[in-house]
């Protein structure tokens, strides 16, 4: 080949140029993901709506924050946050008693319980309601680190029977079934573990 | 010896580039408050699909001497009523079926008080916006208390 007729144009400098943006998108980027504890609102009833029925107390698992935020459980013991966890766990897993009545079926025991079955706890996990009371002077940080042991116990307590029933924890169940979503088996799975633990956290408007 | 060829140093500075063109998020409002310490949990899920979340601020005026919790919603800092009318302009530019997905999640600081928190909450329940999602951290829950 003989001489060419156009000088190629010098890309030696394209790399400075390229490796100036990289800085720069270096530096701009913020690589946050955002993660946090989801909660679904109770739908706001209307004013003539018939009251709720009453439930059951033992069968209410009240834990209070007040201002100081000092956590007080079913109204008498003072507890350090390590501990609702396990108090939680207890009480949903309890099984004392029948439960709701699970697709039509007859009301039935919890066969999948491993508590006491102390009948002066809770009957059946899809009967068990914690209800979260807070004061407006709570701190926020105290309200979520609550809010954070009460759905942790609800995650071990799956996790367990899901171990148990399936070999794997829900965790990664749930990890399983969100890559493939076109497999039923294992939203099924899913859904039973959700119907045999369901989680019921109730958050009370604060005392005034 | 000849010296190593740089030529496919550009090509592969490029893909570093576009890497990172592609990753970047910029950041849309500015914050008017202090930045938000978040709280720390262990129970977290990621949210997924950030067109559909809207975000609203919590948190300590930036002038000193202010006392009590300021909420921010877009650019401005406001006051719990205008918390309906966000969430009105938000639902605005998403479509009829997307509607019931909007999450709205709550940056809000550690020290803040739940009394706000509930005010937010109870409006939120007003106009029916029930997905909420309270924004933490990974970590360990004691870090919340323990710092006074």
């Amino acid at each position: 080949m003989a001489k060419r007729d156009l000088p190629e144009i010098n890309a030696g400098s394209m790399a400075d140029i390229a490796f100036l943006l990289l800085i720069f998108f270096l530096v701009t980027t913020t690589m946050d993901v955002d993660t946090g504890i989801s909660r679904k609102l109770p739908e706001k009833q209307p004013a003539d709506a018939p009251e709720p029925p009453k439930l059951k107390e033992k069968n209410v698992f009240i834990v209070t924050v007040n201002r100081n935020n000092d956590i007080l459980v079913e109204g008498e013991t003072f507890m350090t946050i390590d501990k609702i966890r396990e108090e939680a766990k207890k009480f949903i897993d309890n099984g004392g008693g029948l439960g709701n009545p699970i697709d039509g079926a007859e009301p039935a025991e919890c066969d999948w319980c491993e508590g006491t079955k102390d009948p002066a706890s809770s009957d059946h996990p899809n009967k068990a309601v914690i209800s979260l009371e807070s004061d407006r002077g709570t701190s926020y940080g105290t309200y979520i680190a609550v809010q954070n042991e009460l759905v942790g116990a609800y995650t071990d307590l799956r996790n367990r029977l899901s171990k148990k029933l399936y070999g794997i924890s829900y965790t990664e169940l749930l990890k399983q079934a969100n890559n493939n979503a076109s497999n039923q088996s294992l939203k099924e799975k899913v859904k039973n573990i959700k119907t045999k633990y369901p989680q019921i956290i109730s958050e009370a408007e604060p005392k005034k | 010896m000849p010296g190593i060829s740089t030529a496919s140093l550009p090509d592969i500075v490029f893909m570093l580039l576009f890497f990172f063109m592609v990753t970047t998020v910029m950041r849309e409002t500015d914050l008017k408050i202090k930045k938000p310490t978040l709280p720390k949990a262990t129970e977290v899920k990621k949210l997924e699909r950030k067109s559909l979340v809207s975000y609203i601020y919590v948190g300590k005026s930036k002038v000193e001497g202010q006392g009590g919790d300021k909420i921010q919603l877009n650019d401005r800092i406001s006051d719990v009523k205008d918390v309906k009318y966000f969430i009105f302009a938000e639902r605005d530019t998403h479509s009829e079926d997307e509607i019931p997905l909007l999450t709205t999640s709550i940056k809000a600081d550690v020290e803040s008080n739940v009394g706000t928190i509930t005010d937010i909450k109870e409006e939120l329940r007003n106009i029916n916006a029930l997905k909420i999602n309270y924004s933490t951290l990974k970590g360990d829950v004691m870090d919340n208390v323990k710092k006074k």
